[in-house]
Parts: structure tokens; sequence; C-alpha cells
């Protein structure tokens, strides 16, 4: 066809956001001898004329090809006569007046310049400001917003608060410090000499003991404010962003695996449902699958764990979790920094990515966000972060830095004001290498441009870390010292443009006193609505249901293999079933393994968040239990993700998933390392006849399980192994049903939430590690999502072997109906309850005796047989067949073909 | 007799370096990862190496071509070392995005006449990168580091995988020639593993001489039993995975040649 018949459109990244196709040209360029000053990418895209107008094939561009955050449009011929560059800053020094406004104007201030600070917060910085007898300058200002954001110092977990819950009134003077933290300390006291947590709740991540060589660290992050706006960008950055939180911990630690949680509305939510300016869910999830896939696989660093989970309440405020695990050598999760040590920023140039970045995840998200905060999404560019990786780990081994800490949210200002906190810090911020000219001291100070560390380096160190740099195409260049006067000094060509005290920046904050209160939503009795369906279909219905459906097509897109440390994975067995947790040896050809498990209870939020929380806890300990790791070397992390925590009713259901956390980690001997919360994830909307719409997540604890085994080969799978090996279930089932997969596909309403018996799941974890150790268990699976028939279901998935299960042999808490034949809501409930703490254990049959000698005094039962016919048959007594059905079938179920949409979107 | 030295070269987005350099000293050699800006500053080094191994990653980004800027900054500053090198016997190695590079520098399959590169690995048919398991076949023929292999399994993880040749003809050629060594396979079950859509199911190629190799899956990921994602319960744990003897064959060849 004839150009004529085309309509050609032009994407092209929007000037400043960052564009690594160009960058890399101008590499390539750079090794042929050919300089160029400024190098843009762009994609071409020719559409049908006869097809599309030209304003369609706009809109079409913006629905598909194009995010209105990052990109330009350009329809027909683009007519490319010079790229901007921008011209170098002029100094100016703008002063804020805060003197004499009253809370509503100084509100209006916070709100006009995006600080996100309370009327609270300015009157203390108007105070400050007027001891010092001057107006503080732009920079000053937005230095303290960016410091004093909930991003960056836990504003509403560290505040007094009065609570008052089902258990009566309490107050806390600081909440995580009362919950969290105390638990971990209290999991230490009793630890004694044994305690292996070496840095928790200090530094960029929680570092705990490994092997007599190394530490262990982890962190996981949220992202959510910037994926909701620009999927790809915010998932990628997010992982960017964790990434170097692991490799600025302590003298720097080596990644070694990602992990990532997204919760998204359900696939099939109706457009018209999808409020205006929302992404649906859909193409959100791609997008941020896609994120993490081009940034994880690039960084070299194996994705391996992770969870989607789906509630019509994440539509407009997803959840976005990255996480990281990484190592270093013992004795290097201490960095400090010394009054005279040089202030050196390396790796990606700064630009105006993402101002505002800290201060905006702190603000709720509206319809219009997407036109807001544009400004606040950024785009990753992984080889530099991997240059940068290498360029770090090189000047670590030979210890050329005393401390570290990677540029995220708040940009230099948080990583220079944290590095500085103690001693103080003078910063030349004209010294800082820019990608194009124009950005003023503020941008300078506050940009969130990705990739860049910075280092506190004795000055007799300089030399070889700059050689380091070269050698590995890095760029590092000081900006400044540490001073040792405890103040924060900013210049400009040696203007002092902004003088800030340390200790007012770190510790003026006026604490807020909350109130808040729980009480818990009135019980309903239990209802079903199975209809005529059968036990078969119910147990399909489940294996479909979105959250328990196989990820396989998003497993497969992430590297999960590379460094070659892999040995469990997230898909097992020789028809790939799902994992429980995943393992990863720490040293290659070490057999000491990491063991990653994550656990989410989002359904039980709305209905009781302590049980969410604990219920959480349990699933993530319980996968790497599974695994085989030891339940003596569980480190935790949790992630709140809640709504608007201004409202005292929020706030009170957050308290009582904090008591969980505590609860769970005491009861376990497992202490949290590592933690952060999102708080305002509240969306809000304009509907149809112009109301102002609002909408809160469910509350979400996202928990995450760090483990170890001492010797990987003796992992344990879930897939099924040998045909004639009995079937073991330990653990009592119960038939809470609220907040079930049952529940959430309609089968049931109503009823009790599970409630977790945390002494019996401890007895429960350290049998099972027990048995493993013993060589007595051939395949091993906790009981979650969908119970006990998915349990079984997805281990014989994951084999191609069929299995054979009495229900009615099913081990029960007292007061819970046994399953017979000739009632089905009796089978439904105990193939599908999901109490907490259970495992669904394969022993060989020639074992059988001694595995029945050594699992003790607890709940259990022989409750089936590994047949070799392909088919699942559950019983309701030794000779009852209730249901039958082919592995295959079950296989085709929860592979549902309509979860994969991948094929079917382009790209981001 | 001194042990074989293997040279990893590393370069801004290389990502398998560490476990490449590993299974090399698993095999029973010695490895060195050294940066591509040191080698191309001192080319000597390669005079103590007798493999050259470029092991996989995103080079420089993969953003405008996989294993393009790398191969330009091969052949620029080290194309008549790295050929002297292959002159005096050593071997070469390209694993994943090596291979990509190996075939962009003409080092692996002959430039046509005009210059322009006869072979290329496009982008997977699924359009989507993918890591699993495959199947492979082997007809090593002259190829050194294939001796011995017939059937065994690897994972790969990549994007642009799939080889594509500019004409039957050439394909042809390597075919009948025995380059084309190594081949996507049926798995247990009877179903193809071709994961990218490869002219002839070809997962691997090697050059007239058989001591230059590049290849899509990841040997290097697989020389441990506990790296298989079926292991548990069914193979030995400290058993080596297939792919180690890749690396063995590569270390008793220059073995056998130095003696």
């Amino acid at each position: 066809m004839a150009t004529e018949d085309f309509l050609v459109v032009h994407v092209l990244p929007k000037p400043g956001v960052t564009d690594p196709a160009a960058e890399s040209a101008r590499e390539a360029m750079t090794l042929l001898g050919i300089e160029a000053r400024a190098v843009r990418s762009l994609r071409k895209y020719w559409l049908p004329a006869a097809a599309l107008t030209t304003p369609q094939a706009e809109q079409f561009a913006w629905k598909r090809l194009a995010s209105d955050a990052i990109h330009d449009v350009a329809i027909g011929p683009l007519p490319l006569t010079r790229l901007s560059g921008g011209s170098p800053w002029q100094l100016t020094r703008e002063t804020i007046s805060l003197d004499g406004l009253d809370d509503a104007a100084l509100e209006e201030v916070s709100r006009q310049r995006c600080l996100a600070l309370t009327a609270d917060e300015l009157r203390a910085v108007r105070d400050h400001f007027q001891q010092l007898g001057r107006p503080p300058f732009e920079i000053e200002l937005e230095t303290i917003a960016q410091t004093w954001s909930e991003h960056c110092c836990h504003k509403t977990l560290g505040s007094p608060i009065d609570h008052r819950g089902p258990a009566g009134e309490v107050h806390y003077d600081n909440l995580l410090k009362e919950t969290v933290f105390a638990s971990t300390q209290m999991v230490r006291e009793q630890l004694g000499p044994d305690d292996w947590c070496v840095s928790v709740f200090r530094d960029n991540s929680g570092v705990v003991r490994f092997d007599g060589d190394h530490d262990i660290c982890v962190k996981v992050e949220t992202h959510n404010h910037p994926s909701a706006i620009e999927p790809y960008g915010g998932a990628a950055t997010g992982l960017g962003g964790v990434i170097r939180d692991v490799l600025g911990t302590g003298h720097a630690a080596k990644p070694l695996a990602n992990l990532d949680v997204f919760c998204v509305a359900p696939l099939d939510t109706p457009t018209a449902s999808i409020p205006p300016g929302v992404i649906p869910p859909q193409r959100l999830l791609h997008g941020v699958v896609a994120g993490v896939r081009d940034y994880g696989n690039r960084m070299g660093i194996p994705t391996i764990a992770g969870a989607v989970a789906f509630h019509p309440g994440y539509l407009g405020n997803p959840l976005v979790f990255c996480g990281t695990v990484g190592i270093m050598p013992r004795h290097s999760a201490e960095g400090r920094v010394d009054p005279g040590d040089l202030i050196v920023v390396a790796g990606g140039r700064t630009g105006r990515d993402g101002i505002h970045g800290a201060t905006f995840s702190s603000i709720e998200l509206s319809s219009d966000s997407e036109s807001q905060s544009g400004g606040s999404v950024q785009i990753g560019h992984a080889i530099h972060e991997k240059t940068l990786t290498d360029f770090t780990l090189a000047a670590a081994a030979e210890r050329l830095f005393r401390g570290l800490t990677d540029c995220g949210a708040g940009g230099l200002s948080s990583a220079v004001g944290e590095m500085g906190a103690e001693v103080g810090a003078e910063v030349d911020l004209e010294t800082v290498p820019l990608k194009y000219d124009g950005l003023s001291a503020t941008e300078v100070w506050i940009s969130e441009a990705q990739e860049r560390m910075v280092l506190a380096v004795p000055p007799g160190d300089w030399p070889r870390l700059a050689e380091i740099a070269r050698q590995e195409g890095v760029e590092a260049t000081v900006i400044g010292r540490f001073t040792g006067e405890g103040r924060l000094v900013l210049r400009w060509n040696g203007d002092v443009v902004g003088d800030l005290e340390c200790h007012f920046l770190h510790e003026g904050r006026p604490r807020r006193r909350l109130t808040s209160h729980y009480t818990p939503p009135a019980a309903s009795p239990l209802a079903w609505h199975l209809d005529s369906t059968s036990l078969g279909d119910v147990l399909l219905s489940l294996l479909g249901a979105a959250d328990v459906a196989s990820k396989e097509w998003i497993i497969r897109q992430y590297d999960h293999e590379v460094q070659g440390l892999s040995v469990l994975k997230p898909l097992l067995g020789p028809t790939a079933g799902p994992a429980d947790a995943t393992v990863i040896r720490g040293v290659l050809g070490r057999p000491r393994g990491i063991v990653l498990g994550v656990g989410l209870r989002h359904h039980l939020g709305p209905l009781d968040p302590y049980q969410m929380a604990v219920g959480g806890i349990i699933e993530a300990v319980a996968n790497c239990i599974a695994c085989g790791a030891d339940p003596a070397r569980i480190a935790l992390l949790d992630n709140f993700c809640w709504g608007d925590c201004r409202r005292p009713e929020s706030l009170g259901t957050l308290v009582e998933a904090c008591r969980g956390c505590q609860d769970a980690a005491v009861a376990l001997a497992a202490p949290f390392v590592s933690g952060k919360d999102s708080l305002n994830n509240v969306f809000t909307w304009k509907d149809a006849d112009g109301n102002l719409q609002e909408r809160s997540i469910p509350p979400t604890l996202l928990a995450t399980a760090m483990g170890q085994i001492a010797n990987i080969g003796h992992c344990v799978s879930p897939d099924l192994k040998q045909p004639g090996s009995r079937l073991a279930l330990v653990g009592a089932s119960t038939a809470a049903l609220a907040g079930s997969q049952l529940a959430v596909l309609g089968r049931v309403s109503g009823g009790r939430v599970p409630e977790v018996d945390l002494a019996g799941c401890r007895q429960v974890f350290e049998t099972i590690h027990r048995l493993i150790q013993q060589r007595l268990v051939a395949a091993c699976h906790d009981l979650s999502d969908g119970g006990l028939a998915v349990a079984v279901a997805e281990m014989a998935i994951g084999s191609g072997l069929g299995a054979t299960v009495d229900l009615a042999a099913v081990p029960l808490a007292a007061g819970t109906p046994a399953a017979t034949a000739d009632d089905l809501t009796s089978l439904v409930t105990v193939a599908a309850t999901e109490t907490p703490g259970r495992f669904l254990l394969e022993v060989r049959e020639e074992q059988a005796d001694q595995f029945a000698k050594e699992v003790g005094d607890l709940p259990w039962a022989w409750i089936g047989t590994v047949t070799d016919n392909g088919q699942l048959a559950l019983q309701a007594g030794a000779d009852r067949v209730v249901a039958e059905l082919p592995v295959v079938e079950l296989a085709a179920a929860w592979r549902a073909p309509s979860h994969d949409q991948s094929s079917r979107i382009a790209s981001v | 007799m001194l042990a074989p030295r293997a040279l990893i070269l590393r370069g801004p987005g290389t990502n398998c370096d560490h476990e490449t350099a590993h299974a090399f000293e698993r095999a029973g050699g010695v490895s060195r990862r050294v940066h591509v800006r040191s080698l191309a500053e001192r080319p000597a080094v390669l005079d103590d190496f007798q493999i050259f191994c470029i092991p996989g990653g995103f080079s420089y980004g993969d953003d405008i071509a996989s294993g393009r800027i790398l191969a330009l900054e091969l052949s620029q500053r080290l194309g008549d070392a790295l050929r002297r090198f292959h002159d005096r016997g050593g071997l070469i190695l390209g694993i994943c995005n090596g291979f990509q590079v190996l075939l962009q520098t003409g080092l692996l399959l002959p430039a046509a006449a005009d210059g322009s590169l006869q072979a290329t690995l496009a982008h997977n048919n699924s359009g989507q990168f993918v890591d699993c398991w495959v199947n492979l076949e082997t007809t090593p023929g002259n190829c050194v580091f294939l001796r011995g292999l017939s059937r065994f399994e690897l994972p790969v993880a990549h994007a642009e995988g799939r080889f594509a040749t500019v004409s039957d003809d050439f394909l042809d050629r390597l075919d009948t020639g025995g380059q084309l060594v190594l081949r996507y396979a049926n798995n247990e079950a009877g179903q193809p593993t071709n994961p990218n859509g490869s002219a002839r199911n070809v997962a691997g190629a090697c050059d007239a001489s058989g001591r230059i190799l590049g290849l899509m899956p990841h040997p290097e990921r697989f020389i441990e039993a506990t790296q298989h994602p079926a292991w548990s319960g069914r193979l030995d744990p400290e058993a080596a995975g297939a792919g180690l003897a890749l690396f063995k064959n590569a270390l008793r060849a220059v073995a056998g040649d130095d003696a």
C-alpha cells in the first residue's frame, strides 16, 4: 500500500522523561566516534487511514500506545528540527512567608505546593523560622516536607494513639514501637545469646545472620500511587527502588532475588463501573507485570516469589509491592558517616523525574491525579542500575566508603538528610550532574531521578573510588561533605540557598495525638448458595477463582533462574504445578538456602483486621515451612496498606492489625526485621451525577517471611511423587468460612472468620520441620486459598499423578460437623474451609509406620493415597466416592485461559 | 598440568557472569570475570586464557537490537585479538545474549559478500520474554562443546531467541555443513518444546571449526541436579546437572590441545 493509505502515529517520551533506548544509541554512537549532543527515541505506528479518522487514531494512540503521564503523541509528519535542551538556571531565592497565616491558609500553602504537610506541622515550621527571624526559603520548606512525609517517617504508626477496641481502651505512645518493634525485642531477648537478628528496623532493609561468612537482608516496598497512574514505569521504578534499598544497606548487600505482589480489581470489572481517569485492571496488571519483568530481568535478579490478589476495592488504587533479598559479608551491616567524609553521588544523572514523589505517595488519589501528578512518575533505566550495582559492590569489596544510601523518595534531600542527620552536611548543588540544563536548586535537591546512590567516602579513598567508577562506566561526583556541625547547608555556586538545623529537621515534627476505635462488624449467620452444583463443580470453580488460578503467564515472563541459585522454583514438578514458597541457595556451590514466602488474607481485611494480619503471617510462614524451612530462623516483614487513617474507625482497624502482628510474631518466635506502611489509599472521583464518590482499599497487610534451610538437599516440593504413597493431613479443620474463596465466589455468605490457634500452629510448624528433616515427607503443601480440595488438586497438577482423599477422615476441631455423603454443605465445608495452620503431606508407603510414630501428639490423620490413574477422587467414607475428576480437567480449570490475556495486548 | 583458564567477559548489562564463572570452576577450570573496557585497554590479557565466554544478560540494555552494541564494541576494539585467539586454538562460547553478540560480530557465522549478517536471533514468536525448560538434542559433529551429548534438558530465558536466516539457501548450507548442532526436541509427552519459533528448531550453532559455539539455552543454570524444576524427591540432590558436561567438554578440549 502507498504511504497515503496510512496515518502515521509517533509516540515519544516527553522532554525530560528517561529514554533508555536513546541512551543506548548514544553509547553506540560514542563507540563509533560520533558525537551527539542529544538523542531521542520514538516509536512509529502506521494505522490504516481507511479505518480511522485522525481524532480516532489519536484516541487509540492514547488508549493503547501511549501514556499521557510520560509520552507525547504526534499524528502525521513529525518535523524534528531541534531537541530541546534547556538553559542553565539563574539563581533566585524564593522565600515563603508563613507569618500571620491561619490554619486554613497554611493548608492552602501545603496543597498548592504539594507539600502534604498538616496545619500543625506548618505551624511548627512557622514558629521555628520566626525564632530565626527570617522566612523559610522554598528549598527549606521542600526539604522539611520531604523529611516529614508519611513515606519517609512513620507519621501515623509512630503517633500516640488512644484506642478503643473489643479488648477495652488502650493507650499507645508509639503504636509501631509498642506492637511490631516490641515483639521483635521480646523474641530477641528470649533468644539471648542465640539472637540471629543483626540490624532490624534501622537501615534500608532488615539484616539477619545467615552462615558463618554472611548475613542476609530483605525489604519490601510499595509503589501504589505511581503505578496507578503509569503502571509500567511505576512498577519498574518500585522494583528499582527496593533493589537499591538492599544495595544501600550497611556497607552494601548484593541483591539475590525479587518478589512482587499486586492487588488489583477483578479483571472482568465492567467498563461502565470504572471511574474516569482509572486505568482498567486488565491493562494495569499487564503494565505492572511488564514493568517488573523488564527491570528485574535486565538487572539479572530473579523474580522468584509473589502473588496477585483481587478485590473490587483496589479499583483506582491498586497495590504494587516489590521486595528484594540480598546477601553481604558478615560484619558489614553497620554503615556510618564521619565528619569530613565526602558526599559522593553515583549513577544516573539528575533530571526533573519524580518531583514530589514522597509527598505524592501520602496524598490520596483522585480521578484528576493522572493530569495533576504526572511529574511524579519516573521511568527506570535498569542497565544504569545494573552498572551502579556492579560499581557499588566492587567499591564495597575494597571498603572505599563508610556508609551509603539510595536516592529514593525525596531524592538527594532525603538521602543526604538521613545520612547527615547526626553530623550535618554541606552540598554544592550546582555540582550535581544533570541530564539537561534548567533545573533549579530545589529541583536538583528533591528530584527523584532513578538509579542514584549517595556514598560517604573518606577523602583518601576518593581517587580509588573514582577509578573504579571509570572502569565500570559509572558517573561518580563529589557534591559536598559531611561536616560535624549539625546543619544542612545548601549552596549554589557558593551562595547559600538553604540552611537548616538537622535537629529541627529530624526531631522538630510535632506529633499528633490520634484517637481510634474498632467495633467488629455485626455477625451474620452462615448462609449457603450452592444451588444445584456438585462438589466437583465447586472444586473446578475454586481452581479457576482469580486469587487461586495459575499465575504461570506472569511467572514465565520473569527470569526466575538467573544467578543460578534456584532450588525450588515458583512452578514445580514434571507438569509445572504451583509452589508454596521458593528457595534459593545463598551462595553458589554451598548448601544453605534462603526460603521466601508471602501471605495475604485481604478478603478478611474488612471482616476482622486482627485475624487478617495473623492469618497472613501464618500463611507466609506456613509456605516456608512446607518447603523445609527451619521455624527457628524465620524473619518477618510487614507492609501495611490502609485507607484514610485520619478517620478513627480506619485507624482502629490498623491498630487491631498491629496487635495481630505482635501476637503472631511472639507466638512463633519469628521477629519482624523491617516493614513499611502506605496509608491514605483512598480514591475519589465524581460520578455521572457530579457527586463526589470515594472508595478505600480493604485493609491489607502483606506478610513476607524469609526463612532458612541448612541443606537445600532436604527441600520438599508439593507435587506428588509416587503412586501408592499415603496422604496425611496435619492440623485440625474448622467450619469458619467467612472471607474464604467460597465466600468470594458467592457460594456462602456470613459465618465466622477463621480464628488462628497460634500455639497450635507453632506446634504444627515444628513437627512438619522435624518430619522433613527426618526425610519422612515426599511432598508437602500448605492448605490455603480453597482449602484441602484445592491443595490436593494442585499437588496432582504438578505431577500428573492422581489421588484419592476421604473427606470423612479429615481431623476436625471440636464442634465441627463431619463430612457425610448425603450432605453437600458438610462435604464442601471440609473440602474448602481455609483454617490456617494445616498441611497435606505425601508419605511413602514404606515410611508410613515410622511417620505415624514420629508425628506425635497433634491432630492428624491418614486421609488418602496417591494413585496412578490420573483421577482425583473425593470420598465420604472408605468406599463412597462423592466426586471424581480427571487431573487434566483440574489443570485446565486452574490454568484458566481467561486469565491469560497477555498475548492480546501489545506493549504498554 | 595447570587447569585450563576461561575468561568470562562482562560489560554493562551482563548478568550471568558469576554463575558462568562458577560453572567453569565446578567443571575443574579456572575462570576470571573481565570487564570489556579493561580487556579493550589490554587485549593481551587474552593470551592467559584458552576459553573466551560471553555470558547471558542484556548488554547495554539490548534497547536497539539484542547484543548489537557489545558486538560493535568487540568488533571495533577486540576484533583482531579475538580472531588471533581463535586461530591459536582458543574456544569461544556465547550463551543467550552471548550468542546474540557472537552472531552480530560475524565471528560465529560468515557474513555475506557485502558484509551483511546472514543469521540473527529475532523476537520470539510469542512476542514475549519466556523462562521455561526445554528438551534438546544434539548433532555434535566437530563441535567440541557437545561431544558425547545426545539428549538433555536446559532452561531458556529470553525474548529474542528465534534463529532466523536471510535465506533458506543459507540455512540449508548451515544444516548440511553440520553447524546446526543443537535443536529443541519433543518432551517425554511428545510435545515440541521450541520456545520461540526458531527455524528448524535451532537452539545453538557452531562455526566451521567446531570451536565457536553459540546457544540460547543456559547450561550454567543446570550444573546441579537441584536446579531442575522436578528434582525434589526424584533426583539425587548431590548429582550434577546435564549442563555441566558442556563446560567439562570445553576444558577437556583445550587441555587435550595443550598436551
